[in-house]
This record gives C-alpha cells, structure tokens and sequence, in this order.
C-alpha cells in the first residue's frame, strides 16, 4: 500500500461526494416536477430554470469520477461496470432521457408534449436515484466476486435480482430521500413566491421520513455482520469517526435550519455537507477496498490489486492538484454569478 | 449470439450517434464566438442576433453531444471490461484529464452564455463563448490522444504482462503522430461542416428572401470557413494517410483495396473488392501509375504492402472501409470544389434563385464524410482493439451475457432513434424558423 493509491482512493471517494452533492439537488427538483409544478406551467418553468444553467456541469463530476475510476483504478472499474451492466445501462439510459429533457422540453409549446417531456424528467431522475443508491449500498454490502486465475479478472457471480437485497433496496429509498429533502431545500432557496413556501413545505414534510430510513440504513450498514464490515476501519483508527459525526452535524443542522429559522439556503449548505460527509464515511468505511467482495476475499478489487502504475497516478495527481480545485472554484463564481432569485408569479 | 458482436452494434451506434451532434459544436462554437465578437467591436444589434440564432441550434446540439458521450465512457466498462483493464493505465488517464481540463470548462461556460443574455456583462459573455469553444477542440484532441493510442500504441512499457499495458512515457503518449493527424483533420472537418450547415440554412433563407441582410452575413462567414477548412481537411487528410501508410499497413491495404505487395504501385480509379474478403478484386480499371506509391511515400517508386502479406486473422473486412474511403474522398472533393466556386462566384450568390438549393442539399454531406471518416478508422482498425496488440475478440467483457447486450442494444436504439429525431426535428425547427421574435432560453 502506498501514500499515492492512498490518495487517489480518497479522491476517487471525494469526487462521488461532489457529484452527489451537486447533481442529488438537480435530481430533487427533478422529482419534484409533478407535485410542485401540478398547478402551473410558470411554476414547472421556474423550477427547469433553477436547475437548467447547472445540471450539465454536475453531471460533468459524474464523468470525472467514472473517468477516475477507469484511470486510477482500471480493474475496479472494468470489473464493477461490467458486474453491474443492466443496472448501469439503465442508469445511463435515465440520464440520457433527462439530460435531452431539459433542452428539448422548451422547443415546442404543446402542452401534452410537455407534460410527457416533465413526465418522463421525473421518471428517469426517480429511477436514477434509486439506481445510485442501490448500486453504492451493494459495494458497501460486498458484491458476490470470485477471482479467476485465468482470465486475471474477478468474476460476478450473481445476477440483478442479488442486487436486489432488501438493505439496497433501502439504500436506494435513501438516496431518493436525501435527494428529495436536498432538491426542495434548492428550489426553496432559488425561487421566490408561492413555490417558495410550497418548497419550503415539501422539505419540512421530506426531512423526517428522511431521517427515520436514514437511521435505520446507518445502523444496518454498521451493525450488521457485513464482510469486511464497514464499521472496522472506524474502530480501528478512531479518528475517521470525524466523518459520521460531521455527517449528524450537517443533517441535524440541516433540519434546525428547515424547521426553527425558515432559511432554505444554509439548510440547502448544510444539506450538502451531510451528503459528501455521508459519501466519504461510506467510502472510508470501505479503504481498502474499492469494491469488496463478500464471497472470496480475492476477488476484492483493492487500492493494491486495481490501481494503475504509479507514473500514471503522479501525473494524474499532479493535473488533480490543479485542475480540481480550479474546477471548484469557477463552478462556485458560475453558481453565484448565476442564482438570480426567479420569480414564478409574474 | 455473440456478446462481441452486439458489443461492436452498440458502441457502433453510440458513436455514431455521438458524432451526429459533437463536430457541429467544434465548427459551429467558433462561429458565434466571432460574430458575438463583432457585436462587441461594432455595437451592431444585427451581429448579437445572429450568436442567438445559431447558439439555439448549437445548444440543441450541445445537450445531444453531452448525454450520448456518457454512452461512450460506460460502455469501455461494461461491454469491453478485458480492454478497460489493458489500457486504464494510459488510455483511462486521458479520458479522465479530458474531463477535468475541457468537460467541466465547457459545461459552466455554455450554461453562463445561455442563460445569462443580458444579465451579465458583455465581455464576460463574449468571453464564456470563446471559452466555450476552445474548451471543445481540447476535448477533441485528449479524445483523439486516447484514440491515437488504440491505432498506434506508443508510450507503454514493453513486454507487456498480465495483460495490462503500464505506462512507459507520458511525452510519448501526447506526441503521438496518429493521434495528432486525426486531430487535425477531425476538426477541421467539424469546422468545414459548420461551415456548410450555415451556408445551407443561410441560402434556405436567401431563397425565400427572408431576413436577406442577415442571412447573407452568416451565408459569408460560412463560406469562409467552407472554403479555409475543405482545403484543411484535405491536406491534414492526405497527412493522416500517410501516417496510416507508416503506422497501420493494413488499414492502408484496405483503404484501397491493395492485395499485391509492389514498387511503383498504381492507383486503380475504378475498383470493385469481393464482399467475401477474398483475396483479390473483382474489378481493377484505369490505373494511374505509381500514384498510390507517391500517395504514401511521397515517391512514385516505393513500395506499399499489399493485404497477401498480411496474415488472414489480421486482415479487416476490406469492402466497408475502401467503399467508406473512396465515398468519403469523392464528396470531401464535392465539398472543395462547391466551396472554390462560392469564392468565385460570392458577388451573385443572393441572386442565384434555385441555384442556392445546392447549398440546401449539401447540407447532409459534411455529416456523412465526418461519419465515413469514423468508419474507415474503426472498421480499418479491425480485428485490432489496439492495434498490432489486444484483438477486439478478446476484449469483451467476460461476465457479461449475450442476452444483457441484445437487451441494452435494443433499449439504445429505440432511445437514440428518439432522441436524433427529435433533435433534427428541432434543429430544423428552429433554422426554418429565423432569427424572428426568438425566445429567451427555457421559455
């Protein structure tokens, strides 16, 4: 184990905490599309206006941490996505049909055409949370892995009803859930009117369903007798229980915020803090495995046996350091350069 | 069923699907930029029109190149795992810094010149367009880098073991010539097809003599580019063969169909190759001597290595990729001398009534070369996944069942057929429609 494969390992967890941050929002209002937007199409318009300037650019984390995975961890993520292939092309196929959604939705004023146009972007939003949510809590839960010595390949050997597992299926309400709460404390905080306080409304009714299936997802994760179970490296190295604590801040706060001083865009911060904390103890929950296996510890694809040569992992370190933290800063001018409060009742 | 072979459909659709909408926004990105750049110099309205009439094409565009190039980064892992884990080290690397250095520029600036029309400042906005299309060419040269590699793999350590081919030299990676001559000669052609798709949209307009002022500016520029990037192409195109003569000898049998290995080897202007991949053609007319030769080698007299030499397992399917070439090289021409004569002739070209359906029809042309040329390439490249290294055959993915890959192939064309419709249906929507009482984005 060395410090680089170290590194590119909490990176890899980083940039899914990013993603989920940033597109768990775009994905929330998506959803919320047929509940919020039911009485008027001023309304549905605001809401594709909070989202529209941003969605495209937090998908782009998407692509980063899958292009990260490939390139850090090539076997983790040949082995993974090929394990996962109808899940994954389902995935795909959801953010293809929402992605076109956005733009196309606006180029004819039919009604019917863009009631099927909404329709379909809550659809495919829905079905893509659960999916992410399903597919992260069956790394957490190990995937059924064996190592062939022939192919130099870990082997799935199971099939989508496996994926199935009850604890996944709870993780992917989870994630809808999160994304829910995230996605109404945004618009809440982008629009101003009516559907600012029916936002408002839906995160105050969201929050405490989200939290009951967020306790009971976290303590299955920790309690139950998953190999290797998620909770040895905190036990271990009692010092990662920095995250899962910053995580019950940020969540607690989040709701503080909701309920006691009505202020969506500090519970909307702090919702987004909870999502990359939870993200990250998840992960670290995992180190050193990028996908453990729960059947052959062999088959586990870890920082050690997945990881690409060490001169790609300095070069790519060396573009990260740069690059990353440049991204980060110009997202964050273009977001505030571009949250203008939109009214929906002119 | 073959998963490889449903494999092959499915990442053949993506990536023609793909290319339908990215070149137009390579080419077509420049375009606004400079005529949002004249707004900026001159003040004139008529220059801040013409940005928002072409930005909404390009952003219907814009949003189809995005969500089907997800298709391609996935499907490296789910349908061809065995590759992924061959070239991760060097090929995943470029992927994932095209992503941070281009993608991400790319996404947040198109978003801030979208939305924000007279929000925020002018330059600032002139500027994210710039960005903007600058930020797409970058894209395309780490892709064609990543792509470079698979027809010409430099830069990794040799021998390889356990089937994974580590990284030996980064500068040799980014210098690959092949990599380098596609780039060039892709974009240049997205260039040329921007070119030709606001000649074409333009002269529909002309003809029906409406916004004549307008349309005749954009049909200028357009004609600029159709005449500055057919010459481009041609030449980086005839550099890229000449690579491909250096590098892949058996793409460049295929290109011409070439079975005998000779010196001074003519170029036959008529040629037939037998659908079976045997050896041989069934028609060879009207040689040029020692042409092909020259082709290659810039010299009348060398020799070029026919496809008996290769061996049978090594050999791509030949007719796909001559008749691909020789259709892509004949409207390329077509292109060169439509956009020669417009220079000639650019005095008269409002008036020229049905003449300027010419420039109508030709619009699907630009396209059908920019998707011919993918096919020579791809096609060229087979039975190679990596070329002279790892066979396409071996590459799949080995968990994954032929039943899945029928299934998500079915689920993808049904899907792509929608959205490409839907898309042209919009693009063509909105070009017929003029720059009259245009919308404000998401309206």
């Amino acid at each position: 184990m060395e410090w680089l494969q170290v590194i590119w390992f909490i990176l890899w967890g980083v940039l899914w905490g990013v993603y989920f941050l940033l597109d768990g929002y775009d994905f929330g209002v998506s959803m919320w599309l047929p509940v919020l937007g039911a009485s008027s199409e001023k309304e549905r318009t605001a809401m594709y206006q909070a989202t529209g300037p941003f969605w495209d650019g937090n998908e782009v984390w998407l692509i980063t941490a899958g292009g990260v995975t490939f390139a850090a961890f090539p076997l983790a993520y040949a082995v993974l996505f090929s394990s996962l292939y109808t899940p994954l092309l389902i995935l795909l196929f959801c953010l293809i049909i929402r992605g076109v959604v956005f733009e196309l939705r606006f180029q004819v004023e039919h009604r019917y055409y863009r009631l099927v146009c909404d329709g379909l972007g809550a659809l495919t939003s829905l079905l893509a949370a659960i999916l992410l949510g399903v597919a992260f809590s069956n790394l957490f839960r190990g995937l059924p892995l064996q190592y062939d010595a022939t192919l130099q390949f870990s082997m799935f050997q199971g099939n989508i009803l496996n994926l199935l597992h009850p604890y996944c299926i709870l993780g992917g309400v989870l994630f809808v859930l999160i994304f829910l709460v995230h996605g109404a404390l945004y618009l809440a905080y982008r629009v101003e009117g009516d559907l600012k306080t029916k936002s408002m409304y839906m995160a105050k009714l969201t929050w405490p369903i989200f939290l009951v299936v967020f306790l009971v997802y976290v303590a299955l994760t920790f309690l139950w007798a998953f190999k290797p179970r998620l909770s040895e490296n905190f036990l271990a190295s009692p010092l990662l229980f920095a995250l899962p604590a910053l995580c019950a801040v940020c969540f607690i706060l989040s709701g503080y915020y909701i309920y006691f001083k009505g202020t969506p865009g500090k519970a909307f911060l702090a919702s987004a803090g909870g999502i990359f904390t939870l993200t990250m103890t998840g992960v670290m929950g995992m180190f050193p495995n990028l996908i453990p296996s729960r059947i052959d510890p062999a088959g586990a694809l870890t920082i050690s046996n997945a990881s690409s040569s060490n001169h790609t992992l300095t070069i790519m370190l060396v573009v990260a350091v740069i690059m990353v933290p440049t991204v980060i800063i110009y997202q964050i001018w273009a977001h505030r350069k571009m949250s203008w409060p939109i009214k929906a009742d002119y | 069923m073959d998963p490889i072979i449903l494999s092959r459909l499915q990442f053949a659709l993506a990536t023609i699907v793909h290319f339908f909408f990215v070149p137009l926004t390579i080419g077509l990105g420049f375009f606004i930029a400079i005529m949002e750049t004249r707004y900026l110099r001159t003040g004139n309205e008529q220059f801040k029109l013409q940005a928002k009439f072409w930005g909404k094409i390009f952003l219907i565009n814009f949003v189809l190149g995005v969500v089907t190039g997800i298709a391609l980064e996935f499907q490296f892992g789910t349908n061809w795992a065995i590759y992924s884990k061959y070239v991760g080290d060097i090929f995943g690397s470029l992927l994932a810094i095209e992503a941070t250095l281009a993608f991400f520029l790319e996404s947040t600036f198109i978003a801030i010149w979208a939305f924000g029309w007279d929000k925020i400042p002018k330059k600032l906005h002139c500027v994210s367009i710039w960005l903007v299309a600058f930020a797409s060419t970058i894209s395309a040269l780490w892709i064609l880098l990543a792509n470079g590699f698979m027809q010409n793999p430099v830069g990794m350590q040799e021998p390889i073991v356990d089937g994974v081919a580590r990284l030996g030299s980064f500068t040799d990676v980014l210098t690959n010539t092949y990599g380098w001559h596609m780039y060039f000669h892709t974009v240049f052609g997205a260039f040329l097809l921007a070119g030709f798709l606001v000649m074409g949209v333009s002269a529909w307009h002309l003809y029906f003599g409406q916004n004549k002022e307008f349309f005749h500016s954009s049909f200028k520029l357009g004609s600029c580019f159709a005449l500055v990037f057919s010459i481009l192409t041609i030449l980086a195109g005839h550099q890229l063969g000449q690579v491909t003569a250096d590098k892949q000898e058996s793409k460049f049998a295929a290109l011409e169909s070439v079975w005998e290995t000779r010196p001074n080897t003519p170029m036959y202007l008529i040629v037939l190759p037998k659908f079976t991949n045997e050896e041989g053609n069934l028609v060879e007319a009207i040689p040029i001597p020692g042409f092909l030769s020259f082709l290659a080698h810039n010299n009348f007299t060398s020799t070029i290595k026919g496809m008996k030499e290769i061996d049978p397992d090594k050999r791509p399917l030949v007719w796909p990729v001559f008749i691909s070439f020789r259709l892509m090289v004949t409207l390329g021409c077509i292109m060169f001398a439509v956009a020669v004569l417009t220079a000639i002739f650019r005095k008269i070209i409002p008036s020229l009534g049905w003449g300027l359906w010419v420039y109508v029809l030709l619009i699907p042309v630009p396209y059908i070369c920019l998707e011919l040329g993918w096919m020579v390439t791809e096609l060229g490249r087979q039975p190679w996944i990596v070329y002279g290294l790892l066979k396409t055959a071996d590459a799949g993915s080995p968990a994954v069942e032929w039943y899945q890959v029928l299934g998500t192939f079915i689920a993808m064309a049904l899907i792509y057929a929608l959205i490409t419709v839907t898309g042209f249906v919009m693009m063509i929507k909105t070009a017929i429609k003029g720059p009259d009482n245009m919308a404000e984005h998401y309206a």
